[in-house]
C-alpha cells in the first residue's frame, strides 16, 4: 500500500478511508486569498455507491486502495450465489444477488464480465456493454410487421425481460445494451 | 544525462498541439487588455516593465515561488546563482516607487506560483499591478471598484466588511471567535467534513470556513470588495485598530465577483521593521511545516528603509478577469496554452 499526498491528488485516484475503497470523482484545488491551499474532493464509494465530498488541507495524505479490474467468466449461479472465475488466474469468486445487482439479466455461462477486486476479493461487477440473447418466450410475432414502435414484452434464456418489436419470435437471438437494458435489434432469427 | 519518466512533464492525455481555449474567447481576452491598459492611460499611469527573474523573493506562508538557477557554463548547468520567478511585480514596483517614480504606475506581466493548479490556477498566470501614490485605503478601494465597473460592465460594486461576511454567512466573529468555535461550526455540516490528519491553526480554519460558506456569496449579483481582513493576515498591508472594540484589522482588500477572488489590495506598509518581523515568523511557521525557508533579506526592504511613500497597491488576476467577463467557468477556457499543454 502506498500513501498519496495531496499534490498527488487527482481524478480517478483509488483511495481507501475508514477501511473502505473509494475512486476520487472530482477534485478541485482552491486557494482563497492569502490562505493555504484546500483540495476539494468528491468521493465514491466503490462498494455502496455512495458519495462523500471531502475537503483536504496541503500536507494531508491518503492511503492508496488496491482496486483491481480483471475479466471474469460467470460460471454458474448456486442458491443464493453467482460463481465467476478470473480469466487470467482462473481463481473462483463468489458474489452475492446484492452485489451482482441486475446484472443477472445480462449474464449466461460463459459471458466474460469486469470484475472489481478490492484487497484481492470481488466488490462489483459489470456485464459487457452489449449482449446477444436467445428469446426464451413471447407472445406469438406477427408475420410482416417490423414496426419497432411497438413493442411487447419478451422473456430471455436468461430469465431478463426487455420490451422488443412484435415481429420477434422464440429462439430469435437479440442484441441487448446492458447499461439502459434496452433491446438493440435482431441479430438472428 | 537523460530525464527519468518521472521528471518528464505530464501532458495532456491526447496530446493536442491547439489551445485550450476558443479563438473567440482569445479574441474577448486581447480586446478585455486593450480597455484595461485604456482605463490606466486615461488616469495618467505610466505602464512600467521589470524583469520576471528576481534575487529577491517574497516571504509568504502559501506563497512558494519557482527557483531558476542562471548558469555561467551550459556544461554545468545545475551550478549558478539563484533566482526567483516573481510572484508578483510588487517588489520591482515598490523599489521604483522609493526611487521616485511617477506616482502612478501599473504592469501587466506573467507571475508564477508553485503547486497551483486547477479551474482557477495556473503556475504561470497574467498579472495586473497598480500602485498610486497619495492614495489611502478609501481611495484605494474606490479605484479598484471603478476598474471593476468599468471593465465588467456592471452598476456598482459592493463592499462589505470580513466580518461582516462572516457574520452573515457563518454567525461567527472572526476577529473574536475561538478555533473551538470554528472547528464546531464546521463540525455541524453533514455533507462535506474538513479531512486529513493535519492539525491546523486559527487562521486556516477561518480560511476554510471562508472558501467553504463565504466566497460563493461574494459578489453574487454585483461585484463586491471584501475588506479589514484579520490582522494575522495582513502580509504587506498595514494594520489598524477598530474604532469600537479595538480590535486589529489589516487593511487590506479584495475583489470577488460569482463567487470568485479578482484582485488583492494592501494600504500599503511601509514600516520596514514590521516586514522585517512578520518575515522571520513566515519562515518560522514554513520551516515547522516542512517548507524550505525563504531569504528575508531583499532589496524592498532596502527601498522601504530608503522610504515608500504612502500608497496603495492593487494585484489583480488577468486570466480571472477574463474568464468571469466572457462567463467562463474556468482560466482554461481563456488561456491558450494551460500548464498541461505548455
Amino acid at each position: 500500500m502506498s500513501t498519496y499526498k495531496t499534490s498527488d491528488f487527482r481524478k480517478g485516484l483509488k483511495v481507501q478511508i475508514d477501511g473502505e475503497p473509494y475512486l476520487m470523482v472530482e477534485m478541485n484545488f482552491v486557494k482563497p486569498g492569502k490562505g493555504n491551499a484546500l483540495y476539494k474532493c468528491r468521493l465514491k464509494n466503490l462498494i455502496r455507491g455512495t458519495t462523500l465530498d471531502r475537503v483536504y488541507k496541503g500536507g494531508d495524505t491518503l492511503d492508496s486502495a488496491d482496486v483491481e479490474e480483471v475479466d471474469a467468466q460467470f460460471l454458474y449461479k448456486q442458491v443464493d450465489t453467482f460463481v465467476f472465475m478470473n480469466q487470467e488466474t482462473y481463481d473462483q469468486y463468489e458474489l452475492s444477488a446484492e452485489q451482482v445487482d441486475d446484472g443477472w439479466k445480462w449474464i449466461k455461462e460463459g459471458t466474460v464480465c469486469k470484475m472489481l477486486l478490492y484487497n484481492g476479493n470481488p466488490i462489483t461487477m459489470e456485464p459487457p456493454p452489449h449482449v446477444n440473447l436467445k428469446v426464451e418466450y413471447c407472445e406469438p410475432g406477427a408475420r410482416g410487421d417490423t414496426a419497432t414502435n411497438v413493442t411487447k414484452q419478451i422473456k430471455l434464456e436468461t430469465g431478463g425481460e426487455v420490451l422488443a418489436p412484435l415481429f420477434i419470435n422464440i429462439g430469435d437471438i437479440l442484441r441487448i445494451d446492458t447499461r439502459t437494458g434496452e433491446y438493440v435489434e435482431r441479430v438472428r432469427s | 544525462m537523460t530525464d527519468s519518466a518521472a521528471d518528464q512533464p505530464q501532458r495532456d492525455a491526447g496530446n493536442r498541439f491547439g489551445p485550450s481555449a476558443p479563438w473567440d474567447r482569445l479574441r474577448e481576452r486581447a480586446q478585455l487588455l486593450a480597455r484595461l491598459r485604456a482605463f490606466f492611460e486615461a488616469r495618467g499611469f505610466l505602464e512600467v516593465d521589470t524583469p520576471l527573474l528576481s534575487a529577491d523573493t517574497v516571504v509568504d506562508l502559501h506563497l512558494d515561488p519557482l527557483k531558476v538557477v542562471l548558469f555561467e557554463d551550459p556544461c554545468t548547468p545545475e551550478q549558478g546563482s539563484r533566482y526567483w520567478l516573481q510572484t508578483s511585480p510588487e517588489f520591482c514596483m515598490k523599489r521604483l516607487l522609493a526611487a521616485g517614480s511617477p506616482p502612478a504606475i501599473y504592469q501587466v506581466c506573467k507571475a508564477f506560483r508553485g503547486a497551483e493548479r486547477g479551474p482557477l490556477h495556473n503556475p504561470e498566470f497574467t498579472i495586473v499591478e497598480w500602485y498610486r501614490i497619495g492614495d489611502d485605503y478609501e481611495s484605494g478601494m474606490e479605484l479598484l471598484a471603478e476598474l471593476a465597473r468599468n471593465l465588467l460592465g456592471v452598476p456598482q460594486v459592493e463592499r462589505r466588511s470580513y466580518r461582516q461576511a462572516f457574520l452573515d454567512h457563518v454567525g461567527l466573529d472572526p476577529h473574536q471567535a475561538t478555533v473551538e468555535e470554528l472547528a464546531a461550526f464546521a463540525a455541524q455540516d453533514q455533507t462535506v467534513q474538513l479531512a486529513g490528519a493535519t492539525v491546523i491553526d486559527r487562521d486556516q480554519w477561518l480560511n476554510y470556513l471562508l472558501a467553504q460558506y463565504v466566497e460563493s456569496h461574494l459578489g453574487r449579483d454585483v461585484p463586491e470588495i471584501l475588506y479589514d481582513f484579520p490582522a494575522s493576515q495582513a502580509a504587506l498591508a498595514r494594520v489598524r485598530s477598530l474604532t469600537d472594540d479595538a480590535v486589529r484589522v489589516a487593511e487590506r482588500f479584495e475583489l470577488y465577483y460569482r463567487g470568485i477572488e479578482l484582485a488583492n489590495g494592501y494600504h500599503e506598509l511601509l514600516d520596514p521593521s514590521v516586514l522585517e518581523e512578520r518575515n522571520r515568523s513566515n519562515n518560522q511557521i514554513r520551516e515547522n511545516s516542512g517548507k524550505p525557508a525563504l531569504p528575508e533579506c531583499s532589496r524592498m526592504l532596502d527601498a522601504m528603509r530608503s522610504g515608500l511613500p504612502p500608497c496603495v497597491g492593487v494585484a489583480l488576476g488577468f486570466d480571472r478577469l477574463a474568464m468571469v467577463a466572457c462567463g467562463a467557468s474556468s482560466i482554461h477556457e481563456v488561456l491558450a496554452f494551460p500548464i498541461d499543454r505548455a
